[in-house]
């Protein structure tokens, strides 16, 4: 089983925190960040934390896995229209998956996504859970 | 630039085939395209492949093929864009040609999947994805065309009779395939019953993991004129990228580098969508087959599921898709596919279709396509 | 002074009951239920684990102290239950906050007890002035061997408290700290379920530590029983903090707010800590809480906190534990809490 230990760490800013990069010039926010705005060309960027909440644009419902997620089966996989404007995908958890719905709020949460294996790295991330207003 | 023409096609049949390895496939399938080309010799090979590195543990395919295709001391070259290297190798080819580089330009595309067990092939085609922030969060590429068909059905009131329409469409034209992987009708009970592998992808929505190769020949039009058999023009290339991420698309109902592309090929080509009379396009998925047509133009947004289910696409329809049974009937091994489109083309043609041949077909469009449409690559084939 | 600023808890979504797990072993759900005061608890996730849950609250407790993460000083994760063996869950908090990197932490064990021992430090480092602030969790997704009757308890739940010395919800009067050597319960490394001494766990370990340490604090305090508005007890079930709470000199009113495990299971370092979470949650302002824990092997830690004004304030940022505790609940049967708990392995 490869290690991956730089990959998974250099990732920390955007799984741990989602952070995202804001272009200077034309305020258009990437996530993951990077090195030029497709939009303006721009090269100078700030960093903003996203707020994590969102809405459901799209989502489906994986039922035959990649190794590694086969105990979450069945799991949702959607793409969330972050308030920030810009969209995601990330799993969504804590849910009957056969009722989410498109539009349906969605807040993210810190999870577990993989390991390497029983002896390796664990690695966390973000996911999404229903946005309960609680 | 030359103007460049199609010679010679060849494929091996596809399916799971243990007893051929990486090379046999690959030589296989360039033998019979030079044989029916009448060819012995070439000037450049190019190789379509997405991963020999994952499926085979083996990379420096071009030299790999050239080796063991007898084509010693040839220039080789391995092209890759994911499912879209065959039409990569293809246009690669082409430019062989055109720029007078090479007279005899050989594309092969191969894929051998199934070398490796079910999960390394899954991991090996999620490298298609944006695998940091795809495949990272444990979406498969069924899952990521179900996110399409997701958005479609919203957006459109597409509907999964219409979805699975399109393997029935495709399985019978492949029934009437002798080189592909599934040669069997399934009707739309079978579809539409198969087990879900992401909502609302069935089994019999996807296309499969298939052991292929298959290889063409190009040559500059003045050549292929000297000879004393048919051949095709290729007329018009359009190759265009989009984001890698799915997520990152203006609009996930559309196939926007589909557009891209078919507007440059059709523009190179001097022609419009109408003056098409039958395309080879890249369903692997069903869903992906509507959205194609509806980005190529051939019906409105959102018209692709209703034109499938009243036989716009059927074999005897107006605008056939698909008449070798698509991915999903012959088969993907997915750096093949882009060549066999071209193959297929050809040979409809030139009217050796047999049972499946599309009448009076003079004007082909093949579509390629990369990942969850990052990548692709149309070309515009014309009889002569 | 020196107190709470922020508090915050994360309670996974999923639950079991007692008659869910008694029906695969043949045993006497009624008698369980009864004689643990116990009905269902909380079932972590295949993808939750003591980080998670430690991020979740830590994020809450954020909101409600309404700092910046940066400001945070000292970071103390406890739990029995920690994802790495060697590797510190809380450098994975501290970076999921965004406290890195001008941060001391350390991982804490102390069987459960570990959430409330990160707090006594806590609590005290920002006395000795030498950190601004001070974040302890109590974090857990213990085990109870197949069949054993822990099985029925052992639940996941994660409280985090920030400690500072300005604008504080709960103002700490006074600790107060009762140990001894006591083999009750214990885990070898390498050991996947921990094992324990029946009945010896009463008498000799919960009851002596706990009263000895709740004694000791009231009289170092120069309080009585009547004088405490709220008592938070560590709950391994429903009925030890009851007997404790009675024997004790403490009534109904004062224990209920806190009293979680009933619905919730027994969250180990999360215990008592959640049990003040849910107090802060609903207490009055200008009100004594006295918080007791109990760690196996074996000590209690005793906290007397005085509710203010800021805490109403405060209250509502953050989701609160009461609401997690019993609103969206998804239930699951046997099968799927061993798949969950990894009792079952898929073979990859």
């Amino acid at each position: 089983m490869a290690m991956h230990v730089a990959r998974n760490w250099r990732e920390t800013p955007e799984r741990y925190r989602m952070e995202a990069a804001k272009c200077k010039k034309c305020s258009a926010i990437h996530f993951p960040a990077r090195l030029i705005c497709p939009e303006c060309q721009g090269r100078e960027f700030a960093t903003v934390r996203l707020s994590g909440k969102g809405e459901l644009a799209t989502f489906t419902i994986i039922r035959i896995a990649p190794t590694g997620f086969g105990d979450l089966i069945p799991y949702a996989v959607g793409i969330v229209k972050m308030d920030e404007g810009i969209h995601v995908m990330a799993q969504i958890v804590d849910c009957n998956p056969e009722e989410l719905k498109i539009g349906d709020r969605v807040v993210s949460q810190f999870r577990r996504i993989n390991q390497e294996g029983k002896t390796g790295m664990i690695i966390y991330g973000y996911k999404f859970v229903p946005d309960l207003g609680l | 630039m030359n103007e460049v023409a199609i010679i010679g096609v060849g494929m091996t049949k596809w399916g799971e085939l243990w007893e051929k390895s990486l090379r046999d496939i690959s030589v296989e399938a360039a033998l019979k395209c030079l044989d029916d080309a009448g060819v012995d010799k070439v000037d450049s090979i190019t190789v379509g492949t997405m991963s020999g590195g994952l499926f085979n543990a083996q990379e420096h395919i071009g030299s790999l093929v050239a080796d063991y295709l007898g084509q010693r001391f040839v220039p080789a070259t391995r092209v890759e864009s994911a499912c879209a290297s065959g039409g990569l190798a293809v246009k690669t080819a082409y430019m062989e040609v055109a720029s007078g580089l090479s007279q005899y330009a050989l594309a092969v595309g191969v894929e051998k999947m199934t070398d490796v067990d079910g999960g390394d092939a899954t991991f090996a085609l999620a490298t298609a994805s944006d695998y940091d922030y795809e495949a990272f969060h444990g979406i498969t590429f069924p899952g990521l065309y179900a996110l399409m068909a997701v958005a479609h059905m919203k957006k459109y009131g597409t509907s999964l009779e219409q979805l699975a329409q399109v393997s029935v469409k495709n399985h019978h034209n492949g029934s009437l395939n002798p080189h592909a992987q599934f040669p069997f009708t399934v009707t739309l009970n079978q579809v539409m019953t198969s087990t879900m592998v992401a909502d609302p992808m069935r089994l019999l929505h996807c296309s499969p993991i298939t052991d292929g190769a298959a290889a063409v020949l190009l040559v500059p039009l003045a050549v292929a004129k000297k000879m004393n058999k048919s051949y095709a023009v290729i007329t018009g290339i359009g190759h265009a990228s989009d984001t890698i991420a799915l997520c990152q698309r203006k609009d996930f109902a559309k196939l926007e580098v589909v557009e891209v592309a078919a507007q440059r090929a059709l523009k190179m080509a001097g022609k419009t969508i109408g003056d098409i009379d039958f395309a080879e396009v890249h369903d692997c998925f069903s869903i992906a087959e509507i959205m194609v047509m509806e980005a190529l133009g051939v019906v409105e947004s959102g018209q692709g599921g209703p034109a499938t289910i009243n036989g716009l696409t059927a074999l005897d329809g107006d605008f056939p898709i698909n008449p070798s049974g698509g991915l999903k009937s012959k088969g993907h091994p997915v750096g093949a596919t882009g060549v066999a489109q071209v193959v297929e083309a050809v040979i409809q043609l030139r009217g050796q279709a047999g049972p499946r041949q599309i009448k009076n077909a003079r004007t082909a469009l093949t579509q390629n396509m990369g990942g969850s449409g990052a990548s692709s690559i149309i070309h515009i084939l014309e009889a002569r | 002074m020196v107190g709470i600023v922020g508090y915050g808890s994360h309670i996974p979504r999923y639950r079991i009951r007692v008659e869910e797990i008694a029906k695969v072993w043949g045993a006497d759900a009624p008698a369980y239920k009864k004689g643990l005061g116990l009905n269902e608890k909380s079932v972590p996730a295949p993808d939750e684990d003591c980080a998670t849950l430690a991020v979740n609250a830590s994020r809450n407790a954020l909101r409600r102290a309404n700092i910046d993460a940066k400001q945070i000083g000292a970071v103390y994760v406890g739990s029995e239950s920690h994802p790495y063996a060697v590797k510190p869950t809380g450098t994975i908090v501290s970076e999921a906050l965004g406290a890195c990197p001008f941060v001391h932490t350390a991982d804490l064990e102390f069987a459960c007890k570990a959430g409330t021992e990160g707090m006594f430090i806590a609590l005290h480092l920002v006395k000795s002035g030498v950190v601004q602030y001070a974040l302890a969790v109590g974090a857990d997704t213990s085990q109870g061997a197949p069949g054993d009757a822990l099985e029925f308890s052992a639940a996941a739940g994660a409280a985090a408290f920030i400690m500072g010395s300005k604008n504080l919800a709960a103002e700490l009067l006074d600790t107060h700290c009762y140990m001894t050597d006591t083999p009750d319960f214990w885990r070898r490394e390498h050991a996947y379920y921990p094992e324990h001494g029946g009945r010896f766990t009463g008498k000799p370990a919960y009851e002596k530590h706990l009263f000895s340490a709740t004694s000791g604090m009231l009289e170092k305090a120069k309080l009585k029983p009547e004088d405490i508005s709220y008592v938070i007890f560590h709950q391994p079930n429903g009925k030890f903090p009851v007997n404790a709470a009675q024997k004790l000199g403490f009534k109904e009113p004062q224990y209920k707010l806190g009293l979680l495990c009933p619905t919730l299971g027994n969250t180990y370092s999360g215990s008592s800590p959640m049990g003040l979470a849910a107090t802060l949650d609903a207490a009055e302002a200008d009100r004594l809480i006295l918080l007791v824990s109990y760690g196996s092997g074996a000590g209690s830690d005793a906290f007397i906190f005085r509710t203010t004004e800021k805490l109403l304030e405060i209250r509502d940022m953050a989701p609160k534990t009461r609401k997690q505790l019993d609103e969206h609940k998804q239930y699951i049967e046997y099968g799927t809490y061993a798949k969950f708990r990894r009792k079952i392995l898929r073979a990859e």
